[in-house]
């Protein structure tokens, strides 16, 4: 198993005080190498909380995270955090900000992965370009590029996609399991959209809401591409509309 | 589309320089006449300004002078102050054992150190050059502060997850993070040092443009001259502002400034 948590727990203030919140509880989950998890539930139930532990940015925890075995103290470049497209740094253009962890690398080396990931991401002929200058979705490919581009096993992406439109969104998640397909790495999901968990992932974790416990791990056994009108697509969606208490209709 | 461009630059072109300029001439003219409709002997016209600097010899070496200290006081307190005000943003408890002494320090008038100034750099630039650095140091130092403490969390995280050292964290994300908000600060901070000049030009030394204004006054009452250091202690000032304004510009700050 790639990533292993292990009886996770957490909460914010004391025990016993009026401001003590229970934020996770119990959380065991073993995910393969490559595959690809969604962790889905309500806001406030921790997940965010639950994958920036695993990014080693939270470290006073009950229970433990292990990556290949080896417990979780801190950040690292072999697992990269991706945010919303705000995480992209303004003062560097695009190719800088995907050279942006290969300080450790040869120029030569540096300038083939920086052109490799910028035609990856689709971001050829803007190389010279800053953030500024391009749209949410150009910018969140080019978060996702430049975590790709120090070739992490891990990749954690926390809502990534949740400012962009609904049309940028589609394009953005098959353009992910594009590269996902591509380059093979372990990808923790975190959404509040049941449509996008069950685009994407290969497992949909369900949380509860707070205090985040698991409540159950939905297989989704469609291939990709995925029909999203296949029966099957629309049982899976149904099944976790109803596990977090939803009716079908708006 | 391109018509509309063209007209646009036509009106950026009004906007910058036809108004302004005719303004100024406008208030020059109103000045001229009003000196020679009151017959005053004391106060000077336009054309009396403009002669009497236009006598002044050594009117070259007074602005060399002027721009000497204010550019030592200016840079030692960006160099000084730049690295202060990252430090005191960064490390909160730095910020709250040496916030009392600065908020009590700062409104402290830099011309109150005058007399301290005196004794300790004795008759020499230091002394016009310490005034300009306290002055100019607080702005330096207040920007950079405040500025890490704006930088969003996510490039600091961003940063550590690729693996960067507390120093690289400083000089590739903090820094130019905050340099936007350093470059508003310089531009305040400039503006203070070049206000206090002509009172840091009072004490020690016999030379610069605030120097002119006391000695004009002081020696024969030139208020030709005493008008003329203060039109072009403005003047100086405007083109300098201006001169820092561009560095706004520059590419890698521009996001700050452009959204």
């Amino acid at each position: 198993m790639k990533v292993v948590f292990r009886n996770i727990g957490m909460s914010f203030g004391a025990a016993g005080q009026a401001n003590h919140i229970r934020v996770l509880d119990d959380i065991s989950l073993s995910v393969a190498a490559g595959e690809f998890v969604c962790l889905l539930g309500p806001s406030g139930c921790g997940k965010s909380t639950l994958l920036n532990i695993a990014g080693g940015f939270i470290q006073q925890v009950e229970g433990e995270v292990a990556i290949d075995g080896e417990p979780v103290t801190g950040p690292d470049p072999r697992r990269i955090f991706v945010f919303q497209e705000r995480g992209v740094f303004p003062w560097l253009t695009v190719e800088q900000n995907i050279g942006f962890g290969l300080f450790d690398k040869t120029e030569a080396e540096k300038r083939e992965r920086v052109a490799h990931y910028v035609q990856l991401v689709g971001l050829k002929g803007f190389e010279k370009s800053y953030p500024r200058e391009l749209s949410g979705g150009m910018k969140q490919r080019l978060e996702v590029a430049r975590a790709l581009a120090v070739n992490p096993d891990v990749l954690y992406l926390d809502e990534p996609f949740g400012a962009l439109d609904s049309i940028t969104r589609l394009q953005m998640r098959r353009e992910l399991l594009r590269i996902w397909q591509a380059e093979r790495k372990t990808i923790l999901f975190v959404t509040h959209d049941i449509e996008e968990s069950v685009q994407l992932a290969d497992r949909v974790v369900v949380l509860s809401a707070r205090p985040g416990r698991v409540r159950r791990i939905v297989d989704i056994d469609i291939p990709h591409p995925r029909d999203l009108s296949d029966p099957r697509y629309i049982a899976l969606r149904d099944e976790i509309f109803g596990e977090i208490g939803l009716a079908h209709q708006v | 589309m391109k018509a509309g461009s063209m007209k646009d630059e036509g009106g950026l072109a009004m906007r910058v320089v036809l108004h302004p300029s005719s303004f100024i001439l406008a208030l020059l003219a109103a000045w001229h006449f009003a000196v020679v409709a009151t017959g005053t002997k004391i106060f000077p016209s336009p054309l009396d300004v403009l002669r009497g600097l236009n006598d002044l010899p050594h009117l070259g070496a007074y602005t060399r002078d002027s721009l000497f200290r204010v550019f030592c006081g200016y840079v030692a307190a960006v160099i000084l102050g730049i690295p202060a005000g990252l430090a005191l943003g960064w490390w909160s408890w730095l910020a709250k054992a040496a916030n009392p002494l600065i908020q009590m320090l700062r409104p402290i008038s830099p011309l109150a150190w005058m007399p301290l100034a005196v004794i300790w750099f004795g008759v020499s630039n230091l002394a016009p050059i310490f005034l300009i650095f306290l002055a100019s140091f607080f702005p330096v130092v207040l920007a950079a502060m405040n500025g890490v403490r704006n930088v969003p969390p996510m490039y600091v995280q961003a940063g550590r997850n690729f693996g960067l050292s507390t120093t690289a964290l400083m000089t590739r994300v903090i820094f130019p993070a905050v340099l936007p908000r350093i470059l508003v600060g310089l531009r305040i901070a400039f503006g203070v040092a070049w206000l206090v000049l002509v009172a840091a030009e009072m004490i020690a030394v016999d030379s610069g443009l605030g120097y002119l204004i006391i000695d004009a006054r002081n020696a024969g009452k030139r208020y030709d001259l005493v008008v003329g250091g203060m039109l072009l202690i403005g003047v100086i000032g405007l083109l300098l502002d201006a001169l820092i304004r561009r560095a706004e510009r520059m590419k890698f700050v521009k996001w700050a400034f452009t959204e």
